[in-house]
């Protein structure tokens, strides 16, 4: 997703880190597929999820020279369009496409603004923004993300029983957190936790986005 | 032989003992497992230190030993184990992680590409950084 915007603007002080919430080996195929130039971390733990109170992928951070960050955790420029497309068939109307691309390049966009511009973009937030609009955690949050841990460590390990049981405390401790349900859950063939249960979580959010919308 | 998870090390801890919630191990595995030393002054990471013994906790300190989940948990962070007390997650408080956040320096971390090469926030200092999450899931 980011390969073209890193290789035309790489010379301008810029780059992209991505850091995949999974396993090396899930991540492996992905990673390889692209062959990106700029890091390519793999965070089997979900570290990064935890340091920067992150709930879902794709979010993004953006830091600046001096490593402050000018925009904090948010939606990557993902849609909830897939909430409404065919199930069955994996089709979307093509409003429902036209949306998704849309919001994915109004962020790029953004993104590239920020590199031609800097401070001066109009999407670098100011410090008392950037607090004001960070998603701070609270102690259910930290102990999901302890329970997250050890289960991790469980299911590599030792223990995948027990690893179980760990993973659905973090959920229910941290019940927004898609990351944490989703690593922890049933996988289909292609590596997707898209089954029954994923969409029934979907479909009880209701009213509430799974990709909160970006402000941008 | 239990094993302590705490920021990104594993450490197995052959002086460890678990008496109910607690898990003792040696000074040298504390330091090992934690980064945290005990000093004459008390507890010790970098310039930070805390006394070793409070009126609201349980002793941390005995026969040469230290409680370490006493201390995690006397320091305000959550700790967590499986049923059978053989492995110890240590995690970081939601006050510590949302200070960090309202201080609106990034975060640093240090994390590993497919092919084991490390690089950490810290090394870019001086671009922008797109900071970028993604899974296969």
């Amino acid at each position: 997703m980011w390969q073209a915007l890193y290789a035309e603007n790489q010379d301008h002080n810029f780059t992209v880190v991505t850091v995949a919430m999974d396993s090396p080996e899930a991540a492996r195929p992905w990673v390889e597929a692209v062959n990106p130039s700029y890091p390519c971390l793999i965070d089997r733990d979900h570290c990064v999820a935890e340091l920067y109170n992150m709930v879902n992928v794709p979010q993004a951070v953006w830091i600046d020279e001096a490593g402050l960050i000018v925009r904090p955790p948010e939606n990557a420029g993902s849609s909830d369009a897939f909430r409404f497309m065919d199930r069955e068939t994996k089709q979307m109307t093509p409003e429902q496409v036209a949306e998704r691309e849309s919001m994915k390049s109004n962020y790029v966009n953004a993104v590239r603004d920020w590199i031609a511009k800097g401070s001066e973009s109009e999407h670098v937030l100011e410090a008392s923004m950037v607090r004001s609009r960070v998603r701070l955690p609270n102690d259910n949050i930290a102990l999901a993300h302890a329970h997250f841990r050890l289960a991790r460590y469980l299911r590599r390990e030792s223990d995948p029983g027990q690893a179980a049981v760990h993973f659905s405390k973090a959920s229910e401790l941290h019940p927004d957190s898609w990351n944490i349900w989703r690593q922890a859950a049933e996988k289909d063939a292609t590596g997707l936790a898209v089954g029954p249960e994923f969409w029934a979580r979907v479909d009880a959010l209701a009213n509430r986005p799974y990709h909160l919308p970006v402000d941008i | 032989m239990p094993t302590v998870l705490c920021d990104q090390s594993e450490t197995a801890c052959s002086s460890g003992h678990v008496d109910d919630d607690n898990l003792w191990v040696s000074a040298a595995e504390l330091t090992a497992a934690t980064g945290w030393s005990l000093k004459p002054e008390g507890f010790c990471k970098g310039e930070i230190c805390v006394a070793a013994t409070s009126a609201n906790t349980a002793p941390l300190i005995q026969d040469n030993r230290i409680n370490v989940s006493g201390f995690w948990r006397h320091l305000g962070h959550p700790v967590v184990h499986d049923d059978t007390s053989t492995v110890w997650a240590l995690g970081a408080s939601a006050r510590d992680r949302a200070s960090a956040l309202q201080s609106t320096e990034a975060p640093d971390f240090s994390l590993p590409d497919l092919s084991g090469q490390m690089t950490s926030l810290t090394e870019l200092h001086g671009k922008k950084v797109l900071l970028a999450t993604w899974a296969s899931w």
